[in-house]
């Protein structure tokens, strides 16, 4: 009973992945390949830029491509593994605008579009409980999709790798020495994937209150999940205005309409003053930010667990709403 | 008037079958919206092995019934589906449920195989090997998207899928709308020929009562929210005549408190008969066994008035 529950449950995250193929792997993947294409773009502009100028010698240059490649580079080892941890980075920040975009209307349509199209008279035909439905949504918002991601940047640097080595060769340099030698950018890369999770818990506000207007309205979820935090906030401020008590404007924003509509973005949980927390993992301040130690703080703020209680509250109410809803 | 003889037969109870035969009893089943009842106090009962028809018009009722049967939505009153309150039980009671809620409720995104992956992957009493079969009658193939066939095909698929599950109870609404006659011919005679069988049940709402008159075993006809006839097709033949009556005996036939009448050609009348002495009836003219549309507007009369 037990494995047949469990295997239900895979088949209902299958679904969810059969249905957002588009959105949880193929967006992310043109996103990655727009980045490997631009360089691809770069370095044809280089080779040509460098055919003309050197084409009568190579005086000018003061030095051939090769030449820079072997010194310059061997010679600055600390910049050049520094240039490929900011490679794997941009590659995890492109893919988490990405993700961030994808989630929240994936979030916003879970329990709508299907009452709006009449499938859900269909999904409702099998024996499978509101609950677990609900459920798969969110584990396939939180879990699924941002994994998804992360693998995907895994390969486009791998992918981008494979491009800067052919460049490399094409001008007799050996590229194993420089470019495949350190580990520092997978270093990177399981920091991404460690965000996973703490992204998950921080995101449960902001997916309980899409899932939950995607299940309670009769038409344009967009409208009611967006507009009312935002009607809200601005009134919090203009009663202030006029000098009525009112709730911290700058709190108001960030901890109430910022948790509801943007905790879906990956690592904004970050502490802005992520360095002064104290950083083991790398000492260049870039990084601080998605250190473990950053990671574990996130924990200890009471902020995280709120919004998740929050966000538990409203994905109930959104089970509730999909159970007994009864007009499609 | 006529409509108060109806009701008042619909109140006799039923012969009382066996209670482990007894597939949906309802009692006194409510549904109210703001300022109307959607169901209103209905009652009724279906048996197993039978192919009943829930037929009313429009607004009377009909779809919430099947949906309280589903469980879809919440109503006041007593109701069992295969021994299970589908309020409370929901999950469970559709294991041993199946229904098609009108044409094109599959997902428009979903493979032809998606969907058969899935619900084998869900469904405990889904029979892979059957549906295939099924499909291979049609032109549908496998990697093809719900969102590229016609509304013909999906209900082939959906059909396919659903004869594929050993489930005790079909529910149908509106099954064949919108439907060619050659998919809606095909679709009743594929759940005869290679569905039904005397430890299923078939409920169908329908308001092309003719496409189904033929398949039905029993009838619920439902009006503003009750059941005001509910009666099997056999007990239907013996208790409502039809009688083409020519112009000298009209006088004698209205005698005889006939509960419907309408004009036919060269003057006769038709008049509908309920519970009337066959013998007397044939001195009239010509008797028959009314159609269910027939009986249906007669029952009908005046609901949109």
């Amino acid at each position: 009973m037990n494995a047949i529950t469990q295997s239900r449950f895979a088949w209902l995250l299958k679904r969810e992945y059969w249905e957002e193929r588009r959105g949880f792997l193929w967006a992310q993947v043109i996103a990655v390949g727009v980045i490997i294409g631009i360089t691809i773009l770069g370095i044809i502009a280089g080779e040509v830029f460098r055919a003309r100028v050197g084409g009568s010698g190579n005086i000018n240059m003061g030095m051939n491509l090769s030449e820079l490649l072997r010194n310059g580079m061997a010679h600055n080892m600390v910049d050049v593994v520094k240039s490929l941890d900011m490679t794997m980075l941009l590659f995890g920040v492109v893919s988490a605008v990405v993700l961030f975009f994808v989630v929240f209307f994936y979030l916003l349509g879970a329990l709508y579009d299907d009452r709006r199209d009449r499938s859900i008279l269909f999904w409702k035909s099998l024996p499978l409980s509101d609950t677990s439905t609900v459920v798969s949504k969110v584990v396939a918002a939180i879990v699924i999709a941002p994994l998804i991601a992360v693998v995907v940047v895994l390969a486009g640097y791998i992918c981008a790798q494979i491009v800067m080595s052919l460049w490399f060769l094409a001008h007799g340099v050996n590229p194993f020495g420089l470019l495949w030698v350190h580990a520092d950018p997978f270093s990177v890369w399981l920091h991404l994937l460690a965000m996973v999770p703490v992204n998950a818990v921080w995101a449960l506000p902001t997916v309980g209150w899409l899932l939950f207007w995607s299940a309670a309205v009769r038409s344009k979820p967009f409208l009611w999940a967006v507009v009312i935090p935002i009607v809200a906030g601005v009134l919090n401020f203009w009663i202030g205005l006029l000098g009525l008590p009112n709730i911290p404007t700058q709190f108001f924003w960030s901890n109430l309409v910022g948790r509801a509509l943007l905790s879906v973005i990956p690592g904004t949980w970050m502490a802005p003053d992520a360095q002064r927390i104290g950083v083991h993992f790398m000492d260049s301040g870039d990084f601080a930010r998605i250190s473990y130690s950053s990671m574990a703080h996130a924990f200890t703020l009471p902020g995280m667990w709120i919004g998740a209680v929050v966000g538990i509250a409203l994905i109930a109410a959104a089970i509730w709403f999909r159970r007994w809803r009864d007009e499609v | 008037m006529m409509n108060d003889a109806f009701e008042a037969v619909a109140e006799r109870p039923a012969a009382a079958p066996g209670a482990a035969d007894i597939v949906i009893r309802a009692r006194g089943l409510t549904k109210r919206y703001k300022a109307t009842r959607a169901l209103d106090n209905a009652e009724f009962e279906v048996r197993t092995g039978r192919i009943v028809g829930l037929i009313g018009p429009n607004g009377a009722g009909k779809t919430t019934a099947l949906k309280a049967i589903l469980g879809l939505t919440d109503v006041e009153g007593e109701l069992s589906v295969l021994g299970m309150d589908p309020r409370r039980e929901r999950p469970q009671l559709m294991r041993e449920v199946c229904f098609i809620a009108d044409v094109a409720t599959l997902p428009r995104w979903i493979r032809v195989h998606e969907a058969i992956d899935f619900v084998a992957g869900v469904h405990p009493r889904f029979d892979r090997a059957k549906c295939e079969r099924f499909l291979a009658r049609t032109k549908l193939h496998t990697n093809q998207r719900v969102r590229e066939m016609s509304k013909g095909m999906i209900v082939q698929l959906h059909l396919a899928i659903v004869m594929a599950i050993d489930a005790r109870l079909l529910v149908l609404d509106e099954p064949t709308l919108g439907l060619d006659i050659l998919y809606r011919k095909q679709f009743y005679q594929s759940l005869l020929e290679d569905y039904f069988d005397e430890n299923k049940t078939i409920l169908i709402t329908t308001h092309q009562v003719e496409e189904v008159e033929n398949i039905l075993t029993d009838l619920l006809f439902i009006r503003d929210g009750k059941i005001v006839l509910g009666t099997t097709m056999d007990e239907m033949g013996a208790r409502f005549t039809e009688v083409l009556v020519g112009p000298d005996q009209v006088e004698a036939a209205r005698a005889l408190h006939p509960i419907d009448e309408r004009g036919a050609v060269f003057g006769k009348m038709i008049f509908l008969f309920d519970g009337a002495d066959p013998e007397r009836l044939a001195q009239l003219g010509e008797a028959h066994r009314p159609s269910v549309s027939d009986l249906f507007v007669a029952t009908m009369k005046g609901t949109y008035a």
